[in-house]
């Protein structure tokens, strides 16, 4: 839940009223596996709580399906240029076939946090396109994101597909190895050089983590295997010794659980965050494409103006009756050529704040994450060594028989 | 990078660490013996543990990283069997046993060197073979008394040979089992490190005989440890008892001798007066073999305690094996843990470096902060992990000898078996001796005068009853023997084994207890310098 800075004009009421400040809070939850095989999908309530003027009522709720989230970034995407749209789990094609329980939870965490991020951000929330998303009826979203996908098949640079399959010619992109055409801005190109340096170092971070997970559970296994041999062995025994074989298993069974409980937390608190740091990157990476293609745009319009400047002298020198016509495409030209202009200074300027925004943001993130993963594996760690130690006078007792 | 280098010295088999284990047990062999003292004996704790390793990954933490603190890493053990390389071999630990507590035996394998085997035959060349440098201290009055200290070259066939006679000699009693002769092993792996391999379980299997109270003091192994030059021993001495299973030392049991000790001439040849019983052994072995056409006899057990003995341990080593197996597992998983930590730790190390230079924001400066202490907190967990498993494998490793134990147990279990086998086939060679006595008799008895031929048979066949009918009180009081020896072992073998077991177990209890400890530590430090992320609402 994430309150906004919006200023509200005209307001009449007292600014200590609840209702007067401006708040849009989302959530993301109750997923349902709906549909069969091939065709099935988990479908989300999506209940937004605000008193933004341009919603429908102080709470609306809404089914939607990981398409309809698709859908929302591609149009924001489309529409915001510059600003780091924040990123969607992935478009799993194979777990989408096992849909585990936790894999549900994990993809509505990474959802939830998706709309709050847009429902957060000073510009994304004045979104129309996230108004609809969440307020539109079942069948008019339905509607729009056949109808959506159907345009977004048909554009010849569909960025986001380019930087999805092929990453490398993304990278050549921005890098200028395909194009002569590139910024020459040495604070852009350190950043450039950060961004994907950091992909890499994040997304090796991120694969240790989710192999931590995986060893805190093989651990757990083999504890747990562990006790209950121990505990044969015990019965098998006899007298004081096998007691204590016995109640060393059983401590080991217990420890078993601790970390499988362990790993499943370190999962969603430490794994995820990194993951989603990962894929945040990888938005900006798309932005850099962008941004890289408006650049190219614009110079390619500018080159384009110049020759229709210098064809216009031609022909004003020559007094040629197409002058007029020539003059026509030249102002239409020029004009165009300012609102590229406009658009790629906007783009600048809104990557530069955001910049500033995520790596705040990513500070604060990670510090979270981090905290949460030290907590975790002292908790682990002390109940470990207490559930060995409270084991020590019983093998004690033991021992004296 | 740290896995590769983790590689050589880890390795979640138990064996390759057994032999670890072993070099770390062990002392620097004592200054007297001549060459240099063994390059593994005195590796101590840095080959096993992660001192080396720590060392030369830490080279690649940079200068980000504080230098690893060994001091507050690693700690003692806590149980009297287990060391940091600087205690006793085996030592038993009993308190029941005070005189052979003070009694020490201590023998170092060291300096192998290759030699060529003196063979007759005319192919030139010859084959080659590895003899070892064995070293003995002792207090032992059988051995000199105190101060005193031996030293001589041995082969491992000397080895097989002492092992064989031991078990002859020492027929009932559970027998610490002897090295593989495996070849297989050599051809896998180097020359050298498989002769580092059977030098050390050489070692450990001596220094077992070396505590075990009754052969400790038996004269095969005194000869062993002490006779300079050529080993004299013979491979076998017990011929009479080859003939039926189990027959020790018939001879000497029917001239009355009961003497443990022999003297060297003696251990030497084959048994005195033995030739004539060779014969009847061999009349009556083919005898055996022709009324059961050709069948090996079964021994009949009736004890039924002996039958429910044989059945507990026969449980008890499934469950010990099945144990072994998990424990196995357990280490492997111990060190998958530790190693994956550390390469997140590493991870961390390079976004810390990536978000100090250059940084652009003050953001980032601060996450770099958090990051290297991230990047702190899982090295050193790692670094506890991976001893906290070199301690635990010491300690498991306890479950994995004990088999070892069991196959002793069995061995003595079969040599009563084997006695039970001789008593029984000699009971019933009386009988059909008997039987055919009998029957010549009444032929006899008909006709008049009697048939000399038949006389000479008869008087003959009582004259290898008689000799029978001793043969079977001997083997009927080896049996009673053997039973004894069986009863008192394995009394021996249960104390040793609750006291080693219990040792084992508060040693893994403690171990865990104290490394997790140290781990909660490094984590509460890291949740302390994060403390300012404190989630919302909590």
């Amino acid at each position: 839940m994430l309150t906004t800075q919006r200023s509200v004009s005209g307001s009449s009421q007292s600014p200590r009223s609840p209702s007067s400040q401006p708040y849009l809070s989302v959530s993301v939850t109750d997923p349902v596996k709906l549909g069969n095989g091939v065709q099935a999908y988990i479908s989300y309530r999506v209940i937004t709580k605000t008193n933004f003027p341009e919603y429908q009522g102080p709470e609306k709720i809404v089914i939607r399906r990981y398409s309809d989230f698709v859908w929302l970034r591609d149009r924001l995407f489309e529409k915001y240029k510059g600003v780091f749209i924040p990123p969607l789990p992935e478009k799993s094609a194979v777990e989408k076939f096992r849909f585990s329980a936790e894999f549900i939870e994990m993809r509505r965490q990474a959802l939830d946090v998706f709309v709050n991020r847009i429902a957060s951000h000073h510009e994304l929330q004045q979104s129309e396109d996230l108004r609809t998303f969440l307020q539109a009826d079942e069948e008019t979203m339905e509607r729009l994101r056949f109808h959506e996908t159907g345009i977004f098949k048909k554009k010849p640079a569909d960025l986001m597909q380019i930087f999805k399959d092929v990453q490398s010619k993304v990278s050549d992109v921005v890098l200028g190895k395909e194009k002569p055409v590139e910024e020459s801005n040495p604070e852009y190109e350190k950043l450039k050089h950060y961004i994907f340096e950091l992909e890499n170092h994040l997304a090796e971070a991120q694969k240790h983590a989710y192999r931590l997970v995986k060893r805190h559970r093989e651990l757990g296994q083999s504890l747990s295997d562990f006790g209950k041999a121990a505990k044969l062995l015990g019965a098998c025994e006899g007298d004081a010794l096998g007691k204590a074989f016995t109640e060393l298993g059983a401590k080991s069974e217990a420890l078993s659980i601790r970390l499988q409980k362990e790993a499943h937390q370190l999962l969603m608190n430490f794994e995820e965050p990194l993951k989603d740091y990962v894929r945040a990157v990888q938005s900006i990476k798309a932005t850099i494409a962008e941004r890289a293609n408006a650049f190219r745009q614009q110079c390619e319009l500018a080159e384009t103006i110049k020759l229709k400047e210098i064809n216009l002298e031609k022909l004003m020198l020559t007094r040629s009756d197409r002058v007029g016509e020539a003059e026509h495409e030249y102002k239409g030209l020029k004009a165009e050529g300012e609102e590229a202009s406009r658009r790629f200074e906007t783009m600048v300027r809104l990557m530069n704040e955001e910049i500033v925004r995520f790596q705040e943001q990513k500070t604060t993130d990670m510090g979270i994450a981090f905290h949460e993963f030290a907590k975790g594996q002292a908790r682990l760690a002390n109940s470990i060594a207490d559930a060995w130690r409270s084991l020590l006078p019983k093998l004690e007792t033991c021992s004296s028989a | 990078m740290m896995k590769q280098e983790n590689h050589g010295d880890e390795g979640a088999n138990l064996h390759a660490s057994q032999d670890d284990m072993e070099s770390l047990v062990l002392d620097e062999p004592p200054p007297s013996s001549n060459g240099q003292s063994s390059p593994s004996a005195s590796t101590s704790v840095e080959r096993h543990s992660t001192t080396a390793t720590t060392s030369s990954t830490s080279q690649n933490f940079n200068s980000i990283l504080e230098p690893p603190s060994y001091a507050d890493a690693i700690f003692t053990s806590f149980d009297s069997s287990s060391s940091n390389g600087h205690e006793n071999p085996k030592q038993p630990s009993y308190q029941s046993d005070p005189p052979t507590r003070s009694e020490f035996l201590k023998i170092w394998v060291s300096d192998p060197e290759k030699e060529l085997e003196l063979t007759n035959s005319l192919v030139p060349g010859g084959t080659s073979y590895y003899t070892y440098l064995i070293t003995t201290r002792t207090n032992m009055p059988e051995y000199g008394g105190p101060g005193s200290e031996f030293t001589v070259r041995r082969r491992f066939k000397d080895v097989v040979t002492l092992s064989d006679r031991l078990s002859e000699s020492y027929r009932g009693f559970v027998i610490p089992i002897r090295p593989d002769k495996s070849v297989v092993e050599s051809q896998v792996m180097q020359i050298e490190q498989f002769v580092e391999q059977r030098r050390a379980a050489l070692a450990k299997y001596l220094n077992k005989l070396a505590v075990h109270p009754t052969l400790k003091k038996s004269e095969e192994l005194r000869l062993f440890l002490v006779v300079r030059g050529k080993l004299p021993l013979a491979k076998s001495v017990d011929m009479a008892s080859r003939m039926l299973d189990g027959a020790v030392r018939l001879p000497r049991q029917l001239t009355g001798e009961a003497a443990a000790v022999t003297d060297v001439n003696e251990a030497a040849q084959p048994a005195k007066g033995g030739r004539d019983l060779l014969r009847i052994f061999r009349e009556l072995r083919q005898s055996v073999v022709n009324d059961w056409g050709g069948v090996k006899p079964v021994v009949v057990e009736e004890d039924k305690e002996f039958i429910e003995r044989k059945e507990k341990v026969a449980e008890f080593e499934q469950q010990l094996s099945n144990l072994s197996q998990q424990a196995e597992s357990l280490v492997k998983a111990q060190q998958d843990m530790g190693e994956t930590m550390g390469e997140l730790g590493l991870a961390f190390v390079k976004l810390t470096k990536l978000e100090t230079e250059g940084a652009m924001f003050e953001s980032q400066t601060i996450r770099a902060t958090d990051m290297k202490n991230v990047a702190t907190a899982a090295v050193k967990a790692s670094r506890l992990y991976r001893e906290l498993n070199a301690q635990t494998v010491k300690h498991l490793d306890k479950l994995h000898e004990y088999l070892g134990v069991i196959l002793a147990v069995n061995s003595a279990f079969s040599d009563r078996s084997s006695a039970l086998l001789t008593v029984q086939t000699l009971s019933s060679e009386l009988v059909s001796l008997q039987s055919r006595i009998e029957k010549l008799e009444a032929a006899a008895s008909k006709i008049f005068g009697g048939d000399r031929s038949r006389m000479r048979k008869i008087e003959e066949l009582k004259e290898t009853l008689k000799v029978s009918e001793d043969a079977k009180s001997c083997a009927v009081r080896e049996y009673e023997r053997i039973k004894e020896n069986n009863r008192s072992e394995l009394e021996r073998v249960d104390r040793e084994r609750h006291e080693d077991f219990m040792g084992m177990l508060k040693g893994f209890v403690l171990n865990q207890a104290g490394y997790a400890e140290k781990m909660a530590n490094a984590w509460e430090k890291l949740a302390e310098e994060t403390s300012a992320y404190k989630r919302d609402g909590n």
